[in-house]
């Protein structure tokens, strides 16, 4: 009689379970390594040395984490509310958008201390704008908000080639992005900030935006578990009716949650538009929102799972270019892969050794 | 007690007196889910070609045990044997292959199909449904001419009024050949003129030879219609008897049960304003039916109001429309002299604004979010109180205070804070609500099934809290299918049948047979009316 | 006059070639869907199909080789997203997501391991592709105005994947609504307990029609890959399983609508190609992104409620726990 067994323990619910699924997707990736002609072990070395090996290396990893904790923050925060949130593209895209826009118009007139701050506020405004739509038709409409927001990121995608082409264009260039920022407009990169206080540290596209991501981790989790926003959004995604019971009203937190997700993908524009290319280009997003679905999953929706996440994850990214450039038959997208098998593991088929755990557990009791 | 045993051993003889094996003949049936145990030793004999009532409180075991036979569940012990042979019903397919079919409380309708193609899923002739389509419209002619069980085949079957979808479940059961009906609350959903023909065609299919099962809570329907009835009481089978030999209130007194209660009742009278009042309040269901119809009640300051009923004849909707969590369809409530109309949007929250407090009936899932830990369960519903919060962060300290005071006060165990509500047992789940709710001196108190599933350490406890809330000057409402506790604890009580209030007694005059018979509505439907004229 | 007849033959041409691999995949997403799997997977499955076939097309030579290949790859990729939701009872969405991901990462980790050339695989010869199918006498009878050109631009010079995508959407309607295979498809999405009741297993029902739509998926990649295109290219779905998806959604999930959408929706990408550049009289020059996001943006309004209502499967996306 399977409903007679114990449940879990806590410790095997977090600790065991999550170790085991992301230990499933890296058996996995190092059959998907064995089969491209490379040993896994070798795969590894190489990409750890490229990922952490030289500061330069540690550079692009945390630069590449920067985006990830922004996305996954953005789709935890959905899941704590019940929701899925797959428009994190779109809404990094559009983010990007708000602070192109702002920057182009005012970076002549404006000192740096006023442009940033608008740089972030733009994103925020615009990724959570972003978002907004989607959840108000869930909330309101009950359009369901997966197919929402997938469809988001493909209008988000087409406004931004549309107005990429044929509007903010430089003048006179082949290749559509805008012209550069003024200085003033520009976050300053990491190897700048150590510069001002005398520390040499090889250039990489690591900004101030990283000490953001931070701020955000801890405010996400302060508004989580300390707020009683937070509070009322945990309640609806764990249980709508005990929620409503609580004199919550669901519809409001969906908006709000969903803003909230919205506004944390658009950092990915702050620290891609800001903070590296110092202009509008196309495609900056380059998947980042994706991966924060692996990055959250695999994180627990928790910030301190999230952080580990996100530097797992851009330790593959930059060791995964390393592996790339140093084995010619590997590519950059073995990552994707990768991250594909995690969302399977620690997503869907997260409680797939449950059964199997508890038997075991039972047993050894 | 006594009375029953009798009437078990009359059951067994009449059994041995019979010559051809019965239809159904179930022995020793358990089955547990996890601590509780739904079934226990539940023998069942049910003759061919009868129709044969099954009684019990929500909860009692029916269910479970007409699930078991039909395969959904497998019995942990026991035997099943079907027209004389053993049968291992394991899945719904051999129950159907074993002739047994079942008309369950919830329909399972396709609601997007048609009334044929709902009768033949499952039961089709071949791939091609062209084939099975003019066989089947052929068999449910025939099916319906027999039964007078007239329905529009290509009719869609969400359009169908209730009755009808009900027909379409019994014409499944019969294309399927079953010889065993088996219908789980059928009247529930029903208007009387309905019911009415529905046993007509249970009549009529008795006298086809078909066995019948009947499972209802409604003693009136069982002696109307049943040859036989078992009564099921805590997941035990307590009679068997014929339903000519017996009468509605000795059933009723086998349904209800004894149990001693451990509360005192509390004499002084501390009767103060109107706090709630209640006029003529309907909830309508999503079929359009009636949940609740023209409510009248009123709650005074000081008083405890029960309501008494057999559970799902409405007791949940009221709760939750008293509590802001249901809108309302007609009529007004009234509380502390705000009003609420069906037009008005409220929800729980401007309801505890008046201080009116909710220990809701299923804790588990509407009275706390068991994936939370203890303090934050204690904070449901009033987490923007300002004693909790500190700018627009929650005042950690504050909380976590107040949460081991009311764990102390109201010896909640294990009494640690940081632990998830859903490792409390129930009795201590139910006490941090009772905590929450009353700790903040509400005016108002609605509460459902206080003792529900609780140990009897806690429901002593639980008593004494609600009476002490009650000489402070509250004004609480409870609802509870325990007549004991209802008698306990109640200065008036209101009995509910088929959301309609049918009857008024005064606490220090009612009994339980009364009651019990009132429940089941099997009393004289005029004192009912002079009872409510009283009101 | 007949100059601009023939533009409009040619648009609706060109929108035959692109509605096709929607089509299969719209098929392919009604199977799952109407079973109660919500299957965001085929830009996914679609995308490994295409890569198979093209692979096993490079090697072999061989374009029914390569068929055969895209259909195994797609089912087995079907089999683990209900391996994942069935079985496991799994998020539909989230296994979805791995599955497109995993897609898009593999394809070209895997191109670029086995072919070297940055994820794509090598040109096929018209051997190892499916070809364009002429009708008979479609030469001479192009001459004959109107009804000629119609024959011979529009009818006839398709890929016989076109014919058949289009054969299959009535052969989908058939075993939907003339099939006891179909009628508890069309059961189980709206109610399992139904089905399960009436004595027949829920899992191996939506196994048979997830798998089914696999088996479709790998002929959309199919085409894609080495009938419409001459090879593999990273990425080469573009996001038409979403659109396949969106024309599902634009049908109500019934067969015949949604084949009605994925051609408008194959229309409107030819319109917006040929009108690339065009001064459009009265409107000016009509933004190619704006035609192009317009199936997106209908759907989103179509799911708000604000044209007509499309009401998913009831029991679409809830796992299935048989114990109530």
């Amino acid at each position: 009689m399977s409903d007679l067994l114990q449940p879990l323990p806590r410790w095997i619910d977090v600790g065991v379970i999550p170790v085991l699924n992301v230990s499933m997707a890296m058996i996995v990736s190092s059959i998907l390594l064995l089969v491209v002609g490379i040993e896994p072990v070798e795969a590894v070395t190489i990409m750890l040395h490229g990922a952490f090996g030289y500061d330069e290396g540690i550079g692009y990893t945390l630069y590449y984490a920067t985006n990830f904790v922004f996305t996954g923050l953005a789709v935890a925060i959905a899941f704590h509310a019940g929701l899925f949130n797959i428009g994190g593209e779109g809404q990094a895209y559009i983010g990007g958008l708000g602070v192109g826009l702002a920057m182009l118009l005012l970076d002549s007139s404006m000192p740096a201390f006023l442009l940033l701050p608008i740089a972030l506020i733009m994103a925020a405004l615009f990724g959570g704008a972003w978002a907004l739509i989607p959840a108000y038709l869930q909330a309101y409409r009950g359009s369901h908000i997966v197919i929402t927001t997938i469809m988001f990121n493909f209008i988000a995608s087409a406004i931004m080639v549309y107005l990429m082409v044929n509007v903010l264009i430089m003048p006179g260039q082949q290749s559509p992005q805008t012209r550069e920022f003024a200085e003033s407009a520009q976050l300053p990169f990491m190897h700048e900030v150590f510069a001002w206080f005398g520390v040499n540290i090889s250039q990489s596209p690591l900004n101030l935006s990283i000490v953001w991501a931070v701020i955000c981790c801890i405010g996400l989790w302060l508004f989580i578990w300390r707020s009683r926003w937070g509070y009322e959004t945990r309640a609806v995604g764990f249980n709508e009716k005990a929620a409503v019971y609580g004199g919550i009203n669901p519809k409001r937190v969906v908006l709000i949650s969903m803003c909230i997700s919205g506004a944390l993908a658009g950092f990915v524009g702050f620290n891609e538009i800001s903070g590296v290319h110092h202009r509008l280009i196309l495609n900056f997003t380059a998947g980042y929102g994706f991966t924060g679905i692996a990055v959250s999953l695999m994180g627990r929706n928790h910030p301190v799972g999230i952080v580990l996440a996100s530097l797992l994850f851009g330790m593959l990214y930059q060791g995964g270019a390393e592996l790339a450039f140093e084995v010619p038959t590997v590519t950059r997208e073995m990552v994707v892969a990768i991250q594909g098998f995690v969302i399977l593991f620690s997503g869907a088929l997260a409680y797939m050794s449950t059964p199997f755990l508890t038997r075991l557990y039972n047993r050894w009791k | 007690m006594n009375h029953s045993s009798q009437i078990v051993e009359s059951a067994e003889q009449t059994v041995a007196e019979m010559s051809p094996p019965p239809a159904i003949e179930l022995r020793n049936i358990n089955k547990s889910f996890g601590a509780v145990q739904a079934n226990r030793n539940v023998d069942l004999i049910v003759q061919a070609g009868t129709i044969h009532g099954i009684v019990g409180e929500n909860g009692a075991g029916k269910s479970t045990l007409m699930s078991i036979l039909y395969g959904f569940y497998e019995a942990d012990e026991g035997s099943i044997q079907i027209n004389g042979k053993p049968a291992r019903i394991n899945s719904s397919q051999a129950a159907i292959a074993a002739g047994i079919g079942m008309v369950h409380q919830h329909f399972m309708l396709v609601a997007n199909f048609s009334v044929l193609e709902n009768v033949m899923m499952g039961a089709e002739k071949g791939f091609l449904l062209k084939n099975s389509i003019g066989q089947a419209r052929r068999k449910l002619r025939e099916l319906s001419e027999n039964y007078s069980l007239h329905v529009d085949p290509d009719a869609l079957t969400d359009d169908l009024p209730v009755g009808q979808q009900q027909r379409v479940e019994i014409l499944k059961a019969l294309f399927r050949s079953a010889g065993i009906l088996i219908l789980d609350e059928p009247t529930g959903v029903l208007t009387p003129q309905e019911t009415e023909q529905l046993f007509k065609i249970l009549s009529s299919l008795r006298d086809e030879g078909v066995t019948i099962i009947l499972i209802t809570h409604k003693l009136r329907e069982i002696m109307a219609i049943t040859d036989n009835v078992s009564v099921m009481r805590d997941g035990e089978m307590v009679a068997h008897c014929q339903t000519a030999e017996t009468s509605t209130a000795e059933l009723a007194e086998l349904m209800v049960g004894r149990k001693v209660s451990a509360a005192t009742r509390s004499r002084e009278q501390f009767l103060g304003d109107i706090r709630l009042k209640v006029e003529n309040l309907s909830v309508a269901g999503s079929l359009g039916n009636k949940l609740l119809d023209d409510i009248n009640l009123e709650v005074r300051s000081g008083e405890i109001v029960g309501i008494a009923g057999v559970s799902g004849n409405g007791q949940s909707e009221l709760l939750e429309v008293l509590s802001g969590i249901r809108p309302l369809s007609q009529g007004q409530i009234t509380i502390n002299g705000q009003q609420f109309k069906a037009e008005d949007s409220y929800n729980a929250a401007d309801m505890r604004e008046l201080k009116v407090a909710h220990v809701p009936e299923d804790r588990h899932r509407t009275g706390m979010v068991t994936a939370m830990s203890a303090w934050e369960s204690l904070i449901l519903g009033y987490h923007h109180d300002s004693r909790y919060n500190k700018g627009i962060l929650f005042d950690q300290a504050a909380i976590h205070e107040e949460a081991e005071r009311l764990i102390k006060e109201f010896d909640v165990r294990p009494g640690d804070p940081e632990i998830k509500s859903a490792n409390m047992s129930g009795g201590n789940q139910q006490k941090l609500i009772l905590a929450r709710e009353i700790d903040k001196s509400p005016e108002v108190l609605i509460v459902g099934q206080p003792t529900r599933g609780v140990d009897i350490g806690a429901i002593e406890f639980i008593h004494g809290q609600l009476n002490q809330l009650r000489q402070r000057g509250c004004a609480i409402l409870m609802v509870s299918v325990e007549l004991d506790e209802v008698l306990a604890l109640s200065d008036r009580i209101l009995v509910i049948f088929d959301g309609r209030i049918v009857a008024e007694v005064n606490g220090n005059e009612a009994d339980t047979m009364t009651l019990g018979l009132m429940m089941a509505n099997a009393h004289e439907p005029r004192s009912s009316q002079n009872l409510k004229g009283d009101a | 006059m007949s100059d601009l007849f023939l533009m409009i033959i040619l648009t609706f041409d060109a929108a035959l070639r692109v509605s096709t691999p929607l089509i299969l995949c719209a098929m392919a997403g009604l199977f799952s869907e109407r079973s109660g799997i919500i299957d965001i997977s085929l830009e996914g499955k679609m995308l490994m199909g295409a890569f198979i076939a093209a692979a096993v097309a490079a090697v072999t030579g061989s374009a029914w080789l390569a068929l055969m290949a895209a259909i195994v790859a797609t089912m087995l990729m079907s089999a683990l997203h209900g391996f994942a939701c069935i079985t496991h009872r799994g998020n539909h969405v989230v296994s979805g997501v791995a599955i497109n991901i995993m897609a898009s990462g593999l394809t070209i980790a895997l191109g670029h391991a086995w072919f070297k050339r940055g994820g794509q695989t090598p040109s096929l010869l018209a051997d190892a592709r499916f070809m364009p199918m002429e009708f008979p006498f479609a030469e001479q009878a192009g001459n004959i105005p109107i009804i000629g050109t119609i024959y011979k631009e529009l009818l006839s010079g398709h890929n016989g994947i076109v014919y058949v995508a289009l054969g299959l959407v009535g052969l989908v309607w058939w075993i939907i609504y003339r099939t006891r295979f179909g009628l508890r498809v069309r059961a189980v999405g709206e109610n399992p307990q139904a089905v399960d009741t009436a004595g027949i297993s829920v899992s191996w029902l939506r196994y048979r029609a997830v798998l089914l739509g696999g088996v479709l998926t790998g002929i959309a990649g199919t085409y894609l890959a080495i009938a419409q295109n001459a090879g593999f290219v990273r990425e080469m779905t573009a996001g038409q399983g979403y659109i396949a998806l969106a024309a599902l959604i634009f049908g109500k999930w019934r067969p015949l609508p949604a084949l009605g959408a994925c051609l408008m929706f194959g229309l409107l990408d030819a319109v917006a190609i040929r009108l690339q550049g065009v001064e459009v009289p009265m409107i000016g020059e009509v933004p190619v992104q704006f035609i192009q996001a317009l199936p997106y943006v209908l759907t989103v309004v179509l799911l708000a409620g604000f044209i007509g209502k499309a009401t998913p499967p009831r029991a679409i996306g809830v796992p299935y726990v048989k114990e109530r």
